[in-house]
């Protein structure tokens, strides 16, 4: 791993080459090694470290979420083309036996499915607000999660960075609009301080989702225009575009209208999250130190594994 | 023009605003509008006026009062013509 050349190709080569990703046969879907894991699982203690202070409820949530719910949410208005929804086969003998033929005859025997009670989460919080919400009113001091969940996004790439399932560990904050900004900020501060402790390049900016279609560009227009997301980059693939591997989002009051989430004085909450891309800054990593992790830079072992 | 987009914009089943009782320069999102249904505003104008808006115009500020609308649609009819 070079850290002199910066490209998906050649990224992605390495990584299989030094048995750190194993490969599927599916772009953006790939094993992890041990080694890798280690780094994730380091990385996450840092994360978990750094937000102690704040006496976060942590909620662990499986890959997959109520279908429902992410319908609720208003998901597929502003991403269908990166949702995916769970089906299985739930016919008969009858069907069974045409499924088998469609597939021996190399038809497309999935019609035969139907769709599930479950989608593939598609970001950690959005099992969340509902979740919060059926249990009354929101303390006026607001609340705190820490979130972690593997995500799904239909985008099959040949960059590393951009895999198709990936893990998402999150803080989300349910409160007033002014404890939301600060809680905000101050992750905005902790977020590139903790990225520099760990000797990446890295810089915030100003950022939007990837809004489908034209209304999406409006969508993404109104977003910037109101300072709502904020990117970390770090260059991963590319020194020109670099990755994005944590995100700062203030969600307004959307999810607090959409599900109910309420103070006692019926006021709406405000919602605000910080997302760290565990798999894109596992990658900067081996990126930038190199493919073995034991001889990566003293200080960034010390602040991963020195604890 | 107003009174056509404003009859438009209140029939519209996706855009929950009493448009009647907005004033022509009133600002749309302080009375209630939502990113989603400002795309639905501007995809339903689009439609009713014939009109493609341009990316620079898909902004917060084009759609941010029916006086700003018209101004924009009628920019656009103008250039069709
Ligand atoms: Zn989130």
């Amino acid at each position: 791993m070079d850290a002199k050349t910066f490209d998906s190709k050649s990224l992605l080569d390495s990584l299989f080459e030094n048995g750190i990703l194993f490969e599927s046969g599916v772009d953006g879907l790939y094993g992890r090694s041990g080694a890798f894991e280690d780094v994730i699982e380091r990385f996450e203690r840092l994360v978990t470290r750094l937000g102690a202070p704040d006496k976060a409820t942590r909620i662990h949530f499986p890959p997959g979420m109520s279908r429902a719910t992410l319908e609720k949410s208003g998901y597929m208005k502003s991403f269908p083309q990166l949702a995916g929804c769970v089906h299985s086969f739930m016919g008969g003998e009858r069907e069974h036996a045409q499924l088998l033929g469609m597939m021996a005859d190399g038809g497309d025997w999935t019609e035969l499915q139907k769709a599930t009670d479950l989608a593939l989460t598609p970001a950690a919080c959005y099992p969340l607000y509902p979740t919060i919400a059926a249990r009354g009113p929101v303390p006026a001091q607001g609340l705190l999660f820490e979130l972690s969940s593997y995500c799904f996004r239909h985008e099959p790439s040949k960059d590393p960075a951009r895999m198709q399932l990936f893990r998402m560990r999150e803080f989300v904050k349910i409160g007033t609009a002014e404890q939301v900004r600060s809680f905000r900020e101050s992750w905005l501060k902790r977020g590139r301080a903790m990225i520099e402790s760990l000797d990446l390049p890295c810089e915030v900016d100003l950022a939007n989702d990837p809004f489908f279609g034209r209304g999406g560009r409006m969508m993404a227009n109104n977003q910037r225009d109101q300072g709502l997301k904020f990117e970390l980059l770090i260059p991963v693939t590319s020194i020109e575009k670099p990755t994005a591997c944590l995100s700062f989002n203030y969600h307004q009051d959307h999810f607090g209208q959409t599900w109910g989430l309420k103070f006692a004085d019926g006021e709406f909450c405000h919602s605000a999250c910080v997302g760290f891309g565990l798999e894109r800054v596992a990658l900067a990593l081996f990126r930038h130190h190199g493919p073995d992790a034991e001889a990566w830079p003293a200080a960034v072992r010390d602040v991963l594994w020195g604890v | 023009m107003i009174d056509q987009i404003r009859s438009l914009l209140e029939q519209h089943p996706m855009i929950p605003l009493n448009f009647g009782a907005l004033a022509d320069d009133a600002n749309l999102y302080d009375a209630g509008l939502t990113s989603f249904a400002s795309v639905q505003m501007m995809l339903a104008l689009e439609e009713e006026f014939d009109i493609e808006f341009p990316e620079t115009m898909l902004t917060r500020r084009t759609f941010s009062s029916l006086a700003s609308i018209a101004d924009a649609v009628s920019q656009l009819t103008r250039k069709a013509a």
